[in-house]
């Protein structure tokens, strides 16, 4: 057991000093791009906000567009999420974890959207009760 | 020009297209992944699980948003100069972060702790315009008791404040420890850790101020 986590140690030292000065540019360069297509998705997002230009009732779905659109930046510019195959198990999680985010927001959403339209305004029920 | 590419062998088993035996690490061929991937897989499963818990909130958020009570709306309360500014600093902590970990890689003591001390301070600015909105809220009597939509509100911004004040204390400790310690492999994959953590914050953050923010002054 020590044996075997001295040598992943070891391969970690060679990993960490294998990067040469290229590949500390190339990681510079990754957050600079990623850094000005998150300004600008935010400068779009605030636009959109206070602009007339767009027809009013899209806004929200405008928003919610560039808002994942932006996380996407984040997610492969900061976070460096790739297709390469040591990074497969991280793509199949974060797969995961939208289906359950995705069940949670739209069906709690559409659920009590449903049940506010279907429900007697609450003053109205009360009257009934008594 | 496509034949030309396609005799090239293709050597990188990272390329898409290799066919090649598969010599990755962590797929058999290449032996087990390194420490590094499997601990930075096993902080993702937890900021996933994270994600969940602020998906319930926004959920939450989402159903009461209407639900004022007579009492102040979005629109009435957001102040969307101090949103740009929140948001701008947050940006430019995540992105400081990101250069700590360059500096990290190159084993460069000052310039980790400049670009960590610099990611804090940000942080920390984020902090206290949030704070500053929350005690300003109070003041006018629009606290988290006043209806459902500003109970929801105070719940999901302040669970994503306390993310910060507690990413803002182990910023303290990583600091302390690559100064203390060095750059060992060990101490060098707690900050992996600590930057995923802290993009993700800036991740919740974009969600925060295009859904909440941005999306309640047009409704």
């Amino acid at each position: 057991m020590t044996i075997d986590t001295e040598r992943h140690g070891l391969e970690q030292e060679e990993d960490d000093k294998g990067g040469a000065s290229d590949e500390h540019s190339a990681r510079l360069a990754t957050y600079v791009i990623g850094l000005g297509l998150a300004i600008l998705l935010t400068a779009a997002s605030f636009w959109v906000a206070k602009t007339d230009v767009i027809y009013g009732p899209g806004i929200p779905e405008a928003l919610a567009t560039l808002a994942v659109a932006q996380m996407g930046v984040h997610l492969v510019f900061f976070l460096h999420l790739t297709t390469a195959p040591d990074n497969t198990n991280n793509i199949l999680a974060l797969a995961f974890g939208l289906l359950i985010v995705g069940l949670i927001v739209f069906g709690s959403v559409w659920i009590m959207a449903h049940l506010n339209n279907n429900l007697m305004p609450m003053q109205q029920l009360m009257q009934m009760q008594r | 020009m496509s034949t030309a590419d396609s005799t090239l062998p293709i050597s990188d088993p990272y390329r898409l297209g290799y066919r090649g035996p598969n010599l990755a690490r962590g797929h058999g061929g290449g032996g087990p992944a390194t420490k590094r991937v499997i601990v930075g897989y096993g902080f993702w499963l937890f900021l996933l699980s994270d994600i969940v818990v602020f998906s319930c909130l926004f959920a939450a958020y989402a159903v009461l948003a209407d639900a004022t009570a007579g009492g102040p709306r979005a629109r009435d309360i957001f102040d969307l100069d101090r949103v740009a500014i929140e948001t701008a600093c947050l940006l430019a902590s995540s992105f400081f972060c990101g250069l700590a970990t360059i500096a990290v890689a190159q084993r460069n003591q000052i310039l980790t702790q400049a670009a960590l001390a610099i990611t804090g301070l940000l942080g920390l600015a984020f902090l206290l315009l949030e704070a500053s909105e929350f005690a300003n809220l109070y003041a006018h009597g629009d606290g988290p008791t006043r209806s459902a939509f500003l109970s929801g509100f105070f719940t999901l911004v302040g669970c994503h404040g306390l993310h910060v004040t507690v990413g803002l204390l182990w910023l303290g400790t990583m600091m302390a420890q690559f100064l203390a310690k060095g750059f060992r492999p060990d101490i060098g994959r707690r900050f992996l850790c600590f930057s995923m953590f802290w993009h993700f914050l800036d991740i919740i953050w974009v969600a925060i101020f295009s859904l909440v923010y941005l999306v309640g002054t047009r409704l």
